[in-house]
């Protein structure tokens, strides 16, 4: 088993400098999620890991071990590629096969190896099948088990999900974390897809321009978001950003919305007076009668019912167009007047100007990378 | 293509006869001037019927060559042989050394590496007559003149440039990340370039490794220089049938048969896997 640990890893292509004294530690046995948008240097660092690139600077130690200067082949880590990168001249079989092959494993060994790991992928039907004869799906067990047949200690998979179609994704999206874990092993898992991050990463670390700019569990990004940009990649529908400027009264720490002071719940003092924006995740709005404290009136625009869920976009006073969230079978309105209220406990604040989360119970240390 | 006309047919048919009549008649004609005799081929008008012989094979075969004035020893058939062994091992050596080079071009960029691939490509450049004086000089210096290791070694000017950029292109168009999947599960680098660059760049070497043996195989001017009669290919050995007492077109035509035979019998086997390896995108996974 392998832990694995990044230390001030610094990677730059011609002056582009791709990875920024990047420091990261994956526990043994923990599933982490890279997310972020392309180009945000999650792919690099994942070959950083497998070394079929060197970092410029900086140290990357897999199981307590310094492997920066060890090749590729030696780190004993499995990876599956986006693009599946199968070996378009072998079988299935002999490319799921290859991991084995280089251990010299005997016949019989590989053979047994090969047909478990792809029974448990449900591909054991097509093994004789070349790539250029699979379906997507099908490609994408392959590179799968590629990736798991040696049982490596440390696998890295890049975002494996992102060329297969809706429905498999779905599945692999169920499926995958009880077979990662129980398989043991130290996952980093690449994606884009805020759901997958979600299902499957212990922690999650949000990156972008080659820095982590959050690292925290799924929890903790989706209900303290470092930042507005961050908040605005987790959840959906997107969450609703409206500018405040946060007043005191007696009764504690308001904003203004619909032209009704709406108090919120937090340790928000900084806030106050300040240019700031507040995020209501739709799910935190809820319809309600007039009466009830901190209700604001709103006019119903538009309703999507999405089987489990209906999403309603409402227009408040001042026009500003705010989604709200119910569960199907959850009392709404479909049009006309309405008024919703927040759930005051959930309401973000986020600094206008630099876009960074006010009134954070949580010191979040990007430098360590660790949330302390 | 799904929708042509009976015109658009008829047109297209002529068009591609034509063009095939172009371009295989005077391999037609040079096919029937090898079964005549010189008289009959001087013949004016030319006749399409005529009374085929065997003379100018069983010439050539032999060695001996009958003229007006008599009997001339000829050695094509050892320049025949010539023709083959300096092609075949040009190409072997230039693939040997090549195929190697190209993959190092085409997978690491080292200090004057595209310099040193330039240099390579500038070979043939030149202009072989430019370059011919002073080999021949250095050749008679070091002992290479009229030497098949001399020739082949020169052959490589013809070759390996050839090779080297055309293998190149290919190794560049297979993803690095197959070779990297390869390499991470834990096979050298070396089992990477024999099990997966090789296989992948397979059709890509056997289209540079043709096209190096038909331009070894069509070379003249080095071999006319740098090597004497028993050591010259069949393109040297041609003048030969150039005599004082006229020129011997039927013997030479069954020699143009003769040596375009192999050329063309190695481009036609290959052409099947050629079209079919390139075609099929053999590196789309």
């Amino acid at each position: 088993m392998a832990s694995l640990e990044l230390k001030n890893v610094v990677k730059r292509y011609k002056s582009q400098t791709v990875l920024d004294d990047l420091s990261l530690t994956v526990a043994d046995g923990e599933t982490l999620v890279l997310f972020g948008p392309s180009g945000a240097g999650k792919t690099v660092l994942l070959r950083l890991v497998a070394g079929v690139i060197d970092p410029d600077e900086g140290k990357i130690l897999i199981g307590g071990e310094d492997m920066t200067d060890v090749d590729a082949e030696f780190r004993g880590v499995g990876m599956a590629f986006q693009n599946f990168a199968l070996f378009p001249h072998m079988t299935a079989f002999d490319n799921i096969a290859s991991p084995l092959e280089a251990r010299h494993s005997s016949k019989g060994v590989i053979k047994a190896g090969v047909e478990s790991v792809a029974k448990l992928l449900k591909i054991d039907h097509v093994l004789s099948h070349k790539p250029r004869a699979l379906s997507n799906g099908q490609k994408q067990r392959t590179a799968l088990a590629r990736a798991l047949v040696g049982s490596p200690p440390l696998l890295l998979l890049d975002d494996p999900l992102r060329n297969v179609d809706a429905k498999l994704r779905f599945e692999m999206r169920l499926e995958l974390p009880r077979l990662l874990h129980d398989r043991g092993a130290t996952v980093i898992y690449v994606t884009q897809d805020y759901k997958e991050a979600m299902a499957l990463g212990n922690r999650i670390a949000v990156m972008s321009q080659g820095v982590i700019r959050q690292l925290g569990t799924p929890e903790q990004i989706y209900r303290e978001p470092a930042n507005i940009e961050i908040a605005r990649l987790f959840g959906d529908p997107t969450i609703n950003l409206l500018d405040v400027k946060p007043a005191r009264d007696a009764k504690g720490i308001y904003v203004g919305l619909s032209n009704v002071q709406v108090h919120l719940a937090g340790a928000f003092e900084a806030a106050v007076g300040r240019d700031c924006v507040i995020g209501l995740r739709p799910e935190a709005l809820s319809f309600v009668n007039e009466a009830t404290p901190g209700a604001f009136p709103v006019t119903v625009e538009a309703e999507t019912p999405l089987n489990e869920k209906i999403v309603t976009l409402v227009r408040t006073v001042r026009g500003r167009e705010i989604l709200v969230s119910r569960p199907a079978g959850a009392p709404g309105q479909a049009e006309g007047k309405a008024h919703i209220a927040v759930d005051s406990k959930s309401a973000l604040l986020f600094d206008h100007a630099s876009g960074e989360r006010i009134g954070a119970n949580k010191v979040v240390n990007l430098r360590s990378g660790e949330a302390a | 293509m799904e929708h042509t006309s009976l015109l658009e047919r008829v047109l297209r048919g002529i068009a591609l006869t034509l063009v095939v009549i172009f371009f295989m008649f005077p391999i037609v004609w040079i096919f029937m001037m090898s079964f005549q005799t010189n008289e009959t081929i001087l013949r004016i008008p030319p006749q399409l019927v005529f009374e085929p012989t065997l003379a100018n094979y069983t010439a050539l075969i032999t060695g001996k060559l009958e003229t007006a004035s008599g009997t001339l020893d000829i050695a094509f058939m050892r320049n025949l042989w010539n023709s083959v062994f300096l092609s075949v091992t040009s190409v072997a050596v230039a693939l040997l050394l090549g195929v190697p080079a190209a993959y190092a071009f085409a997978r690491h960029k080292f200090r004057g590496s595209e310099d040193i691939a330039f240099t390579l490509l500038s070979f043939r450049f030149a202009p072989a007559l430019l370059v011919l004086l002073p080999l021949t000089l250095y050749f008679q210096k070091l002992g290479l003149a009229n030497t098949y290791f001399g020739l082949i070694w020169v052959y490589q000017l013809i070759c390996l440039p050839l090779i080297l950029w055309i293998v190149r292109g290919y190794f560049e168009d297979i993803p690095a990340d197959i070779e990297y999947a390869y390499r991470i599960g834990g096979h050298s680098w070396f089992a990477t370039f024999r099990k997966i660059a090789l296989p992948l760049a397979g059709p890509g070497i056997a289209a540079a490794g043709l096209l190096a043996f038909i331009f070894a195989w069509n070379n003249f001017v080095f071999a006319l220089v740098l090597a004497s009669a028993d050591k010259q290919p069949v393109t040297v050995g041609a003048l030969a049938f150039i005599t004082s007492s006229g020129i011997q077109y039927g013997q030479i035509s069954a020699a143009i048969v003769l040596s375009i035979t192999p050329t063309l019998a190695l481009a036609l086997y290959a052409q099947r896997y050629l079209v079919e390896g390139l075609s099929l995108g053999a590196v789309k996974g």
